[in-house]
């Protein structure tokens, strides 16, 4: 199958490309840019007059619920949602349901994911057995398995000697290592941010402090152990600057963001609602401002969906019970949208953002469009008005803010290794 | 895009009519001044049928109240179940335990069966803050929800009581100099009186506690942070104690009640720091010894008893305005 995609305005950071040129595909790769090469004869043309064509993006942090409780949501759904929303590949989470402490559970994800056939999966193995924190997990036979890095998300590890010990096990794979910095001793039984807000509303706060001892106590231990570390989803102003003071001293760390806390802050909880109930917490204006700040610097180089579908059940209930995580794979784009709108940046590092730059930090050969790389690849109509609801939505889980909220910007067209996956500009789920 | 979300600088306030009058009472957050004054002008009207012989009025008869506490409770409860039935509404109690697991379930299922046998008004107490507002948005805006008490957050019935009080012995709030002293940082009361005492023009509210029970930038809410008794008390109107819960005594947030009692404790002699005329308050129940001397809570310038009376009065009058907010937009509704 050879496709051409004509007229588009393709935006490639790896490249630094951003022009109206074509492209070409043949089988699962990208061919070329630019005039059709000799000989080359398209089966499909896609007209992308009009619209930015970009490399499919790659989200860090994705809960696919599978293995585990279906009801909040399966391979098959959230790797479709991931698609709408113009991830090609995305992480999945090591908490499932058992949690992905083994290869033979990391297998099952991978076979699960390619019989769905939607987004590409990339599983995210657990730092230690059960994610209990105690024990090292068998990272080498996880990384064999197909893992792209470990993580014990915010569970905690029981104490500094046992962290050590896992850095510098992962470290002797150079397997990346993701971590959610959270003191669990300082967090306690807290669930929103610790300032004026929580206090008035009487919800138990997670200091600051959580973040930042957690932060400073691991970024001396990466020096210690030499491992390739990625910190996810900051939530405070002063961890970018911790993070910002470690890059310029040399400690080769990357961070993200995840796209609630560039919007939203503790303000959003005066009405308790639990769509706001988020780990870590929205934090003030300042650590709001304070990440985008650093998205735009450079010292985020990415930002992730933080995907956390859950039934209706989990929400319906008050703020402090109800269960902490939001839907969000399918707004991301749009949402993003606004941030270049405002100036925060540009649509070239928006790309960079969610595609180029994960798959850097991640190692994969993939978020460009380089000839020969895989050809995934998202077209954008950056005006096109929508909404979010039963209609448009893949998502099982419709726990979002945005639900029958109208959005501007949305993926029209989506190519995983060389195929169409869908193709709004002719037929759409929902188009009206 | 996110401008069509709700404004968080201008939260709708759920609990009140198109109009402005009361529909839930959920908290004192987003009242003005007139409003907890009529609560307190109603309630006012109230306050002298107790000694009546006929101590009811027929404001909701043929009405539904029923009061669910997840939470325990003895005076709340007897003080909500007497007003309802001296407005003559039918009252059903309801004592609900929650276990840790399945608790949003629990509440949701609960309700739903109430509302089934039509209710007009529920009464809840419950230990998760914001448990009233959910309800009243989220699970059934057609019956008024009274809130007796949401985990930290708020017990606006419990702090208009006190508002009673407060001006029924010292007549007006401008210029008054209130302390409230113990564990703000477990204390729904204290947050309602705080809004209170704000809206209604208090000259200064003192919050004195040692800085393990008291909730980082409360000061934002309106108040002056004291850490000890001789500078707090200085001078003050009205001092108001809370209640120090047993499991908060021990380790973790204090050394030990002994030492909460020698520094926190209102003695005769620390009240010794107060205005002459300084009239002391308590929540209820209170530990004595633990932050109150027998002397002072007996004493003279204690009001405790007067404010459990008061109680029924305000209680009276939130319900009755509540009922007939809520009444007034269903009628609009149909």
């Amino acid at each position: 199958m050879r496709i051409s995609i004509l007229g588009g305005r393709v935006i490639d950071p790896a490249q630094v490309l951003d022009q109206v040129i074509d492209i070409h595909i043949e089988g699962e790769h990208i061919f070329g840019l630019g005039a059709c090469p000799e000989g080359f004869k398209a089966d499909q043309i896609i007209d992308a007059t009009g619209l930015i064509v970009a490399p499919g993006f790659i989200d860090l942090c994705c809960h696919l619920r599978d293995p585990g409780p279906s009801y909040k949501g399966n391979i098959a759904s959230e790797a479709q949602a991931a698609l709408a929303g113009g991830f090609t590949q995305v992480c999945a989470r090591p908490d499932t349901v058992p949690p992905l402490d083994s290869p033979a559970i990391v297998r099952v994800v991978r076979e699960r994911a390619e019989l769905a056939g939607k987004a590409k999966v990339l599983p995210v193995g657990a730092l230690t057995q059960g994610l209990e924190g105690q024990l090292l997990s068998n990272m080498s036979g996880l990384q064999s398995a197909g893992c792209v890095a470990v993580t014990n998300l915010r569970q905690p590890i029981q104490d500094n000697l046992i962290l050590r010990r896992c850095l510098e096990y992962a470290a002797t794979f150079d397997l990346l290592v993701m971590i959610y910095p959270e003191d669990s001793a300082l967090r306690g039984s807290g669930y929103s941010h610790e300032g004026p807000l929580s206090s008035q509303l009487g919800l138990a706060g997670i200091p600051e402090t959580a973040e930042t001892l957690a932060v400073a106590q691991a970024l001396l231990l990466i020096e210690q152990t030499g491992v390739r570390a990625h910190f996810a989803h900051l939530s405070t102003a002063r961890a970018v600057e911790q993070i910002a003071q470690a890059k310029a001293q040399g400690l080769p760390v990357t961070a993200d963001v995840a796209l609630s806390h560039l919007l939203f802050t503790d303000a959003y909880l005066e009405s308790f609602d639990s769509n706001f109930h988020l780990e870590p917490p929205l934090r003030s204006e300042a650590d709001r401002l304070g990440l985008l700040q650093g998205l735009k610097d450079g010292v985020i180089s990415a930002v992730s969906s933080s995907h956390l579908p859950h039934e209706q059940a989990a929400k319906m209930a008050p703020f402090s019970v109800s269960e902490p995580g939001m839907s969000s794979l399918e707004v991301v784009l749009p949402q993003m949208l606004i941030l270049v709108e405002k100036g925060w940046l540009s649509l070239s590092d928006l790309v960079k953002r969610l595609a180029f730059a994960p798959a850097q930090l991640l190692g994969l050969k993939s978020g460009a469009l380089w000839a020969g790389y895989k050809a995934d690849l998202i077209l954008i109509d950056p005006d096109a008005p929508w909404v979010l609801n039963e209609q448009t939505s893949f998502s099982a889980g419709h726990n979002t803010p945005f639900w029958n909220q109208p959005l501007k910007g949305r993926v029209v067209t989506c190519l995983v290794d060389g195929q169409v996956h869908f193709n709004h500009l002719t037929t759409i789920k929902g188009d009206d | 895009m996110s401008s069509t979300l709700n404004n968080p600088a201008h939260p709708r306030n759920v609990q009140l009519t198109a109009d402005g009058r009361l529909k839930h009472f959920l908290s004192i957050n987003g009242l003005s001044k007139a409003l907890l004054t009529e609560i307190l002008d109603t309630a006012e009207s109230f306050a002298n049928m107790g000694g009546q012989a006929v101590k009811k009025v027929p404001l909701l008869r043929g009405k539904t109240i029923v009061n669910l506490f997840f939470e325990n409770s003895t005076r709340t409860r007897a003080t909500f179940e007497l007003a309802a039935k001296r407005l003559s509404a039918d009252v059903l109690n309801l004592d609900i335990s929650t276990s840790s697991t399945a608790k949003g379930e629990i509440l949701m299922d609960t309700l739903h069966n109430i509302e089934a046998m039509y209710a007009d008004m529920f009464v809840v107490r419950h230990n998760d803050s914001g448990t009233a507002h959910f309800i009243a948005s989220q699970i059934t805006p057609q019956v008024a929800i009274i809130n007796a008490g949401d985990g930290r957050h708020a017990h606006p019935t419990q702090a208009m009581l006190d508002m009673f009080t407060i001006r029924r012995h010292k007549g007006a709030f401008e210029g008054l100099k209130v302390a409230i002293v113990g564990d703000i940082l477990h204390s729904r009361v204290a947050r309602s009186q705080i809004r209170a005492l704000n809206i209604l023009g208090a000259a200064e509210v003192r919050l004195v506690a040692p800085k393990t029970l008291l909730p980082v930038g409360i000061e934002e809410m309106g108040a002056k942070i004291y850490t000890r008794m001789e500078s707090g008390l200085k001078d003050v109107d009205v001092v108001i104690m809370l209640r120090l819960q047993k499991e908060r005594m021990s380790g973790a947030l204090l050394p030990s009640e002994a030492e909460f009692y020698r520094l926190y404790g209102l003695t005769t002699q620390k009240l010794a720091y107060a205005h002459p005329e300084a009239i002391v308050m308590h929540p209820g129940p209170i530990n004595r010894g633990v932050e109150i001397e027998s002397a002072v809570a007996d004493g003279p310038r204690s009001v405790i008893l007067q404010q459990v009376g008061y109680g029924i009065a305000t209680r009276m009058a939130v319900m009755s305005m509540a009922m007939s907010g809520q009444m007034q937009e269903r009628l609009q509704v149909q």
